[in-house]
This record gives structure tokens, C-alpha cells and sequence, in this order.
């Protein structure tokens, strides 16, 4: 009897302290889940779900605090990996959130003062210039954030839409014309 | 002549329609009077325009310059006048334009001087660098720049197989280079042989052109090369395919050629090749198949830029009721949406259809899983499976299903009972794929470029704190100094006027940052001004041509 309780003690404190060994080799630092949503999001950082760019919106997502319908630049494709990712049902985007096209943002080099206001504001460092110089966008880098619009004080930049080139054209999905049945005396 | 033909998979034998134009031999075309030639011939970066509209060039004149590594120079078919350099309709199923240099012969077809290249003298492994600048790229419908090619890789080259299959229906354009300009494809041969430093050339030939197999045979003697007549059937041109049709070696999945110690070339690359490097010539022209339902089928020899209605023209002209263009084979080619559209390195044949000869397309009707497709597979997949996830866009199981393995040869499509396009829907898959990879590589590059941001504005706001840290305490030691120090005192009472003098000064002075600039300052501002006259001309200039 002693010598039953005595193996089951032993065996249990070897145990407890392989758990507790394992507790601190195997720690995870950070939040896994935020890290896999946020590989989903679109990344530019536009601030239009109402976050600070968005890893805090994935952050805000993984704690359960935030929709998962607050992203248009990640369009309805977006909002279905998000479901799949988090096994919930996907939601439509709510009113006045929609997705546009993707487009980038361009600086009418007439107008431009060089202040660099846009410059502060562009999340992705994707504006080149300095002080009372021309300042310009690489279009390659931009992510269509719209960020650098409202700082602008001679309303100098405006968004443009890209078009389909020989360079971004993709293959249409096959549709089969509807044919009218010929008739038949 | 033949050595041994291993077997590979799958394959059909379509009816080939060469006789019509293989016939008649090379026409070479006369001189147009207006050539369109486009930045993107080539599979990779587009050339980088050289020129502006208003300027002369000369024939051979390089006026696109390679940009990257995976690219190809672009040149002038002839001497003459830019007229423009903007987007005009080009050879690409999408029917979009693309960027073009429209040139106005001037009918002297004055060229560059050209100077050969003394290959012999060159170790292997350093023409390519040479050939950068001679725009070639592979004709056989890959269009991949040719140095690139050349260049010595990580595995050693063994063999250099030259591609003169040529297995598509229609198309005769390597029959006739190889029956009537056999020597030159061989020197061709031989100098891409030299550069890779590979032991042997082995010839592809299949069994519907013995002229050309006798022919190129004859060509072969100087050399360690020999010509292989393979069976007619299609895919055998593919280079995965004649690369084991000719050596029994399979090319692993997501792998090429040359990762098995084997390159590729096709015949009329080596033409070119040879043109490139005996005579000093870019590639300004090439042999294209102009048949279908046209008055005399034919080849022509013509210069890259050439309008395409005008070498219809030379095949003597649609004949009634032609339904449009094949540009390429029936099997892997697309429709031509205007006809305008330049003649350019990928393009071998042009088929002009009609009901006849290519009848509307059977309404597709469901997969009945009967299996043809994956015995006609030359890649050994799944065609059926493909489809399915390809049709569902379920992305992911179509890649798992090495979706990029197929090399959109048209076998399933061809033998499908129900005549579904299936090739299409592979189309349409690997763009989608391509697409979404293209957009997670743009995500991850602007995910770095926040984070390295956010990262920078805390460093800089750290050493800003550091820094006002330091001058505070500096200050506070100095202060307790200077109180018993006169010296120390007289200092700071001037510094203190100094001050006070500045600021009234600021406070009369109209700033004017254009006044006061040094000499260097002026000598740019007059430098951009010059730039931006000279930039306002040329607009001006434009507008009125």
C-alpha cells in the first residue's frame, strides 16, 4: 500500500516536472495565431479597419475583439480565408466599406511644394524626396493606402487606378457561350 | 545517320498539313515601309526603349536595351525615322497593346557596322557575355533570351541537342531553314557547342521531313554531331520530350533541361546564333509559316516588326471566307486580334482559318471520366483532376497536382471526348496562381518595409532622448563651472547679444531661400531649367509630328 503510494507520488512529481521543464523550453513567443492572420492580410497598411496598421488589426482578430470584415483592400476573397483561418462563417463587408480597385497614388510634380508631410505619412516608405524637393512615389512599393492624401496641403495627390497591361493580364476563366438550340421540324 | 530513340509517354498524331507549305522555298520579304517593333519579344523583363520619336536610326541599331538579367536586346529592322514610341497592338492573346518603336523606312537600309565575333579564340563559357547585346531569343515559341542559355550554369552541359522537330501541324519554317541552310544551323550548332563546352550535338528530326534529315545530315560531318530521326508525334518538339526521346533521360518535375547536364536549342536559334556571331548581325529577321486558307502557303524570311497583313500579302492574300488568325500552331497557338500586329521573335506560323479547315468549336459537355486525357499526357499528370480543382478554383490540390508541370501542349484538350478546353482552365489556374503569388510577395515586401519603419521612428525617437540626455548634462556641468569663471561669464554674454541679434534680424528680413545661392546651387538650378526647356521642345515637337 505505502509502496503503491509512494511509485504513484514519485511518478507523478517526475511528470510535473517534465510539464514544467516543457513550459519553459517549448514557450512560444508572441501570439502564433496573430502571426497566421496577419500572413493573410494584404499588409498595406491603410488603417481603414480602424487599427494602426495591420498587425494590430490580426492582434486585435486573434483576441476575438475585431470582425473579420473590416478589410477591403483584402476584398471577399480576404474575408473568406479569414473564415477558413478562424473557422467561422464569413461575413459581408458592413455599409460603406467596400473594396476599389487596386490603385496607386501619384504627385502631380506641378503642384508638389516639397513639404514632406506625405513623406511622414507613408506607411511603407514608399515616397522619395526631401525638403523644398520634388517628391515622388514609387509606384512598385505603394500599396494604395490613400495615407498620404489627406496630409497633403496643395492637394497634389490623387489615386490612380492600375490597368490591365500585357504585363498583369491573367488568363479569363473558360465560359462557354449560351447557343440557341437549333429547332428541329 | 539514326541513333537510338528512346520511348516517352502519351502523345497523338494530329493530321499535319505540312505539305501545303513546305513546297515552295523561303521568300525573302522586301522592305517595308513602316516596321512596328515591340520591347517585349522575349520571355522576361522588357528592353528599356533607347530611342525618341524624331530620332534616325540605322539598321542593326540597338534600340532597346536588355533590363535585368532575363532579358533581350531589341533592334532596328532597317534605317529610317521614329515616327512614335507608344503602345500599339502586339501578338499576345490578350489583345492588349503593348510598348512599340514604329519606325519609317527610309529605303536606304544603311546598317550599323557590324563586326564578328573570333569565337574560336574564346575559352568556353565567355561568348554569352558578347551575345547580351545581339538580342537573340529562342524562336522555337519559348522565346527565352539565348545568352542567358549559354551562360555556364551549375551543372556541366554533356549534350546540346538541337530542336528540328518541329511537331506541330502547319507549321514548315525549320524544315525549310534546315533543307536550304543546313551548313549555317550547323555552324550555329558548333558555336553554342563551343560555349557550352558540351561533348556532343545530337539533331531531332522527325520522320515527315527526310530532306531536312538528309540535309542536315550532310552537315554534320565536320562536326561531333549527329542527326536522330524520331517518330512523328506530337509533343516530340516539347524539350522535355525530345530530351528524352534522344538520351532516355526524363527531366525531373520543376525541373529543366539543363539541370540534367542537357540544353535545348532549336534550329532556327542557331541560325540566328551563327548570323550573330560570323557576320556581327542582331537578330532583325526570322522565317515564319504563312499558311492556312491564303492563296500560295509559304515561308517567308522577314524582318522582325513586319505588319502581319502585309505577309499574308506576300502569301498571295486570304482567300474568300477566312474566319481569323492561328498565331503559332492549331495545338498550342492562340487567336490574333488585329492584324496589324508586328511579326516578333516568338512567332513561327501564322494560320489563317476558315470553317473548313478549323471548324467551330463542339459545345463542351461534362467529364465523363473515361481516362483519354491522362494516356495522351506527355507529363505524365492527371489531366482530369487538374480540371476539376482548375474549374473549382481550388488552387492549392491543382498545384499539389503539379499543375506546373504541364507544359499546355493541347494532347487532353485534342482527345477529349467531350471537348472540354481544358488546356484553358490550366491557363487560367496558373495565372490565378501566379497572380496570388505576385500579390503575397508585394504583401510580405510592404509588411517589411512597415516593420523596418516602425522600427526606425523608435531608434529615432532613442537617440533623439539620448542626445538631448547628454546636452543637458553637459550644460549643467559647464553652468557650474562658469559661475566662478569671468572668463566664462564675458563669453556668454556675448553669445547671449549674439542672439538677441539674430532674432531682430530674422524678424526685418523677408525670407527668400532663391536669393543668396552659391555658384554650385545656380549651375544646377540652370542645369534643370536647361533639362526641362529641352524636355518642353521635344513634347512640343511630338505634338506637331
Amino acid at each position: 500500500m505505502i509502496s503503491a503510494v509512494v511509485v504513484m507520488a514519485a511518478i507523478g512529481l517526475v511528470l510535473g516536472a517534465v510539464l514544467g521543464w516543457a513550459e519553459l523550453y517549448f514557450k512560444v513567443a508572441g501570439d502564433p495565431l496573430a502571426d497566421k492572420i496577419n500572413d493573410v492580410l494584404p499588409q498595406t497598411q491603410c488603417g481603414q479597419c480602424g487599427f494602426a496598421g495591420c498587425r494590430p488589426y490580426a492582434e486585435a482578430m486573434a483576441k476575438g475583439e475585431a470582425d473579420i470584415n473590416r478589410c477591403p483592400p483584402g476584398g471577399e476573397a480576404g474575408i473568406q480565408k479569414l473564415a477558413d483561418l478562424l473557422g467561422v462563417e464569413p461575413k459581408p463587408f458592413g455599409e460603406g466599406v467596400a473594396p476599389k480597385p487596386k490603385s496607386v497614388a501619384v504627385i502631380d510634380e506641378n503642384t508638389c511644394i516639397g513639404c514632406t508631410l506625405c513623406i511622414q505619412a507613408c506607411p511603407v516608405d514608399a515616397i522619395v524626396g526631401a525638403s523644398k524637393q520634388l517628391h515622388v512615389i514609387v509606384a512598385d512599393l505603394c500599396t494604395g493606402c490613400e495615407l498620404c492624401i489627406a496630409p497633403c496641403p496643395v492637394d497634389c495627390i490623387h489615386m490612380e487606378v492600375v490597368h490591365e497591361t500585357v504585363n498583369n493580364w491573367k488568363w479569363r476563366y473558360p465560359v462557354i457561350p449560351i447557343q440557341q438550340e437549333r429547332q428541329t421540324a | 545517320m539514326s541513333g537510338r530513340v528512346y520511348p516517352i509517354p502519351g502523345g497523338l498524331h494530329p493530321a499535319e498539313h505540312k505539305i501545303e507549305s513546305s513546297a515552295a522555298p523561303i521568300l525573302t520579304a522586301p522592305l517595308s515601309e513602316r516596321y512596328v517593333v515591340p520591347l517585349r519579344q522575349h520571355i522576361g523583363q522588357p528592353a528599356r526603349v533607347l530611342v525618341h520619336a524624331g530620332d534616325t536610326v540605322l539598321k542593326g541599331q540597338m534600340i532597346g536595351t536588355p533590363d535585368g538579367r532575363i532579358s533581350a536586346a531589341v533592334h532596328a529592322p532597317t534605317s529610317g525615322r521614329v515616327v512614335a514610341v507608344e503602345p500599339r497592338p502586339v501578338p499576345h492573346p490578350s489583345g492588349l497593346p503593348d510598348l512599340c518603336v514604329v519606325i519609317e523606312s527610309d529605303g536606304q537600309d544603311a546598317a550599323v557596322e557590324m563586326r564578328p565575333i573570333a569565337w574560336r579564340d574564346m575559352p568556353p563559357g565567355e561568348l554569352h557575355k558578347r551575345l547580351s547585346r545581339m538580342g537573340l531569343a529562342g524562336q522555337g515559341g519559348a522565346v527565352f533570351p539565348s545568352h542567358v542559355k549559354l551562360a555556364p550554369g551549375a551543372t556541366p552541359i554533356e549534350t546540346l541537342i538541337l530542336n528540328g522537330a518541329e511537331c506541330e501541324p502547319w507549321i514548315t519554317c525549320d524544315d525549310r531553314l534546315m533543307r536550304e541552310r543546313a551548313e549555317a544551323v550547323m555552324l550555329g550548332a558548333e558555336i553554342m557547342r563551343h560555349t557550352l563546352g558540351a561533348k556532343r550535338i545530337l539533331v531531332g528530326i522527325e520522320d515527315n521531313k527526310p530532306e531536312a534529315a538528309q540535309a542536315m545530315a550532310a552537315a554534320c560531318t565536320p562536326y561531333q554531331a549527329e542527326v536522330v530521326v524520331v517518330p512523328t508525334r506530337y509533343p516530340s518538339g516539347g524539350a522535355k520530350q525530345l530530351t528524352q526521346l534522344l538520351t532516355g533521360l526524363e527531366t525531373p518535375s520543376g525541373k529543366l533541361s539543363p539541370d540534367i547536364g542537357i540544353q535545348v536549342f532549336n534550329v532556327a536559334t542557331a541560325y540566328a546564333l551563327q548570323r550573330a556571331v560570323e557576320l556581327g548581325e542582331p537578330m532583325l529577321s526570322r522565317v515564319v509559316t504563312i499558311t492556312g486558307h491564303v492563296r500560295e502557303p509559304r515561308n517567308i524570311e522577314a524582318r522582325l516588326g513586319t505588319p502581319i497583313e502585309e505577309l499574308i500579302r506576300l502569301a498571295g492574300g486570304e482567300l474568300d471566307h477566312a474566319t481569323g488568325q492561328i498565331v503559332g500552331g492549331p495545338m498550342m497557338g492562340f487567336d490574333l486580334q488585329d492584324t496589324a500586329s508586328p511579326l516578333i521573335k516568338s512567332v513561327n506560323c501564322i494560320i489563317t482559318k476558315s470553317d473548313a479547315l478549323f471548324p467551330p468549336h463542339p459545345l463542351p459537355m461534362p467529364c465523363i471520366r473515361c481516362g483519354q486525357c491522362a494516356l495522351a499526357c506527355p507529363a505524365q499528370l492527371q489531366p482530369f483532376e487538374l480540371y476539376w480543382h482548375a474549374k473549382s478554383k481550388n488552387f492549392d490540390r491543382a498545384r499539389a497536382y503539379k499543375l506546373f508541370d504541364c507544359i499546355e501542349c493541347g494532347c487532353c484538350s485534342h482527345v477529349c471526348p467531350s471537348h472540354i478546353p481544358l488546356v484553358d482552365y490550366y491557363r487560367f489556374a496558373k495565372s490565378e496562381i501566379a497572380a496570388a503569388d505576385r500579390a503575397k510577395q508585394a504583401a510580405e515586401i510592404a509588411r517589411e518595409r512597415h516593420e523596418f519603419q516602425m522600427f526606425r521612428q523608435e531608434r529615432e525617437k532613442q537617440e533623439k532622448a539620448e542626445r538631448l540626455g547628454k546636452k543637458a548634462s553637459e550644460r549643467l556641468e559647464t553652468g557650474a563651472v562658469a559661475a566662478d569663471d569671468p572668463e566664462a561669464a564675458r563669453k556668454k554674454a556675448i553669445l547671449e547679444a549674439a542672439i538677441e541679434r539674430a532674432k531682430q534680424a530674422k524678424e526685418n528680413v523677408q525670407p527668400k531661400n532663391t536669393e543668396n545661392l552659391a555658384a554650385e546651387q545656380l549651375r544646377q538650378i540652370d542645369e534643370i531649367e536647361a533639362r526641362r526647356q529641352a524636355a518642353e521642345d521635344r513634347q512640343d515637337a511630338e505634338r506637331q509630328a
